[in-house]
């Protein structure tokens, strides 16, 4: 009996383990054959270059995980990121707001964006999909407006400072990358140890069951979007520092590329399975076929190519892996 | 509808309770009354207002009109959490569980206890070493077996799923437990030991309310029979003293109301 507890108790941690190593074998494994394909590709140089990359979709990724996790998906991230960078650099550069109000404003704005996908999804009861395809036309046109489509230049040196580096062990790290691994950690840490991060993982798989016990389904739901919508203005705080200017054009490519890191990290499109360092882990895969197929001097058409097959891949497996584990 | 001479203490009662869905009467001045530590069947065919009287008392609906009490005391529920924090647990028939969670995770679910200290208070953190250990008592308590509480509860079977659900009412009911169909899904041998079950919640202590199809089941385990029909309850049964066919008679209108 109690032997069989035990074995028990080491299938279920076995399984649970497979679910979040399967996708770092991934990285490892494509790390490994970019590492054969280019001499470059291992050096400390260069993989603080994929970390710099990744750092805006990683944190967009954390929040995309927390409304994955809901059943739901937020078609919005990148549009509201880019309105965020508008915001908060148009504010510091032309309006002369201080700085530190100039990045709250920004946050302010994509958390308010957050509330407005949160209030359609719970109060009105639209379906994620619909609600954040409306606000990623709507904040892509209100990005467009304001900034009369225009780059915003001359940012106070303050807004730069994420993506500034410090040295570590010979090579340079970027501010912005720390925060993203902290923000990854505080996800982490809420998600596992406390009982709000149960209650968004409840919530995703069965939100009837979640109500019944008593959980504020809507309120976890609403303060989930508005979390996303905050961590969108952070992304957006990275990506003005890490190009220096405000792009009314940005988070094009990070829209979709957050998706496919979570889905490459092993969350469930269907809601209450998975795990948000997969998500850094699936950001960090995008991140270096995009690097390594650079280095080797893969045209930029077959990167996008590639990480379709990725998605499909990953979405198959979680799709299989779902019908094993009822039989 | 009266009671028995010697009045035994009622734990919930119910006096005229109304509910209607447009023109449709759910519950058309239905009454109810539940003693202490019994199992009382609540039967009736498909559109009787079972399912809207067990909704009224656990709190998943409110009623147009009538009165609910507990203990002697008037209720009004807004919402099952308010029913639950009077003492009245529910299972439901679709067993309401999270299937990717544990079994810790869902017999706490919605009241997970946190650390002691600042550690709970300000960080938040949960206690799962107590979950584990308070939901392996649960268990044990209604001899129900699983390998670890670790398990996601997708994991069990259906009987075992059931277990977890009732552990959970029993768990942290104070008054009633409410089973909606426990043994509508379950093979004979699960259904042998889910009636098993509902006799040891009882014999803790607590009142079941029972709603099931089942006659043999209900004859099997039931102290008393409630009989829902076209919105009302028509009769009171002692299951002793009334065969299976004379209750399905007035199940089905074709006999007339019964009295205990």
């Amino acid at each position: 009996m109690l032997r069989a507890e035990v074995d028990d108790r080491t299938a279920h941690r076995f399984r649970a383990a497979l679910g979040t190593l399967g996708p770092l074998i991934a990285l490892i494994a494509a790390a490994a054959f970019f590492a054969t394909r280019s001499d470059r590709f291992l050096t400390g140089e260069n993989l603080s270059i994929v970390l710099q990359q990744v750092m805006v979709v990683g944190v967009i990724a954390i929040g995309q995980t927390l409304v994955i996790l809901t059943a739901g998906v937020d078609l919005s991230c990148g549009a509201v990121m880019a309105l965020g960078g508008i915001v908060m650099t148009k504010f510091a550069s032309e309006l002369g707001v201080p700085t530190p109000l100039a990045i709250a404003s920004g946050f302010g704005v994509t958390a308010v964006f957050g509330a407005i996908n949160g209030l359609l999804v719970t109060r009105v009861k639209l379906p994620p999909f619909i609600v954040t395809l409306g606000t990623l036309n709507i904040a892509f046109a209100v990005t467009q407006l304001y900034s009369s489509s225009q780059t915003v230049t001359e940012l106070p040196e303050a807004m730069h400072v994420l993506g500034s580096t410090f040295r570590l062990g010979g090579t340079s790290v970027v501010y912005g990358v720390v925060l993203m691994l902290l923000l990854y950690l505080a996800a982490w840490f809420v998600l596992r140890q406390t009982a709000a991060g149960r209650h968004v993982y409840a919530v995703g798989n069965n939100p009837e069951a979640a109500r019944l016990a008593g959980i504020p389904t809507g309120r976890v739901l609403l303060g989930v979007y508005v979390i996303a919508g905050v961590l969108y203005g952070v992304a957006a705080l990275l990506s003005v520092a890490r190009t220096g200017v405000g792009d009314p054009n940005a988070g094009q490519t990070e829209n979709l590329d957050a998706i496919t890191a979570v889905v490459l990290g092993g969350t469930s499109l269907f809601g209450g399975r998975g795990a948000v360092l997969g998500s850094l882990v699936g950001a960090l895969i995008v991140g270096v076929f995009r690097n390594g197929l650079t280095l080797m001097g893969v045209s930029s058409v077959y990167q996008i190519l590639i990480t379709g097959i990725l998605v499909i891949l990953a979405v198959a497996t979680d799709q299989l892996s779902r019908m094993g584990s009822r039989s | 509808m009266t009671t028995s001479t010697a009045t035994p203490t009622l734990v919930m009662e119910a006096r005229g309770l109304v509910k209607r869905y447009g023109h449709v009467t759910a519950l058309d001045h239905s009454d109810f009354e539940l003693r202490e530590r019994e199992i009382l069947a609540v039967i009736g065919d498909n559109g009787a207002g079972k399912s809207t009287l067990i909704k009224a008392l656990s709190g998943a609906l409110t009623p147009d009109a009538g009165e609910i009490f507990l203990d002697g005391q008037r209720v009004h529920f807004r919402n099952p959490m308010d029913a639950r924090r009077a003492g009245i647990e529910t299972v439901y028939q679709d067993l309401a569980i999270a299937p990717a969670l544990s079994i810790a995770e869902n017999l706490f679910l919605g009241r997970e206890p946190r650390r002691p200290g600042v550690l709970g208070r300000v960080l938040r953190i949960l206690d799962t070493r107590r979950m584990h250990e308070e939901s392996a008592a649960h268990l044990r308590d209604l001899n129900i077996t699983v390998g670890s509480t670790r398990q996601p509860v997708e994991t069990l079977s259906g009987g075992q799923r059931q277990g977890v659900a009732v552990a959970r009412s029993a768990a942290f009911a104070r008054h009633v437990v409410i089973m909606d169909e426990p043994t509508a899904a379950l093979g004979v041998k699960q259904s042998a030991t889910v009636l098993d079950l509902i006799r040891r919640v009882r014999d803790r202590g607590l009142s079941v309310v029972l709603i099931s199809h089942d006659m043999p089941h209900v004859f099997e385990i039931a102290d008393r029979i409630h009989v829902a029909r076209l919105g009302k309850r028509v009769a009171l049964l002692d299951p002793r003293a009334v065969s299976m066919s004379d209750a399905v008679a007035v199940m089905t209108g074709a006999a007339s109301s019964h009295q205990p």
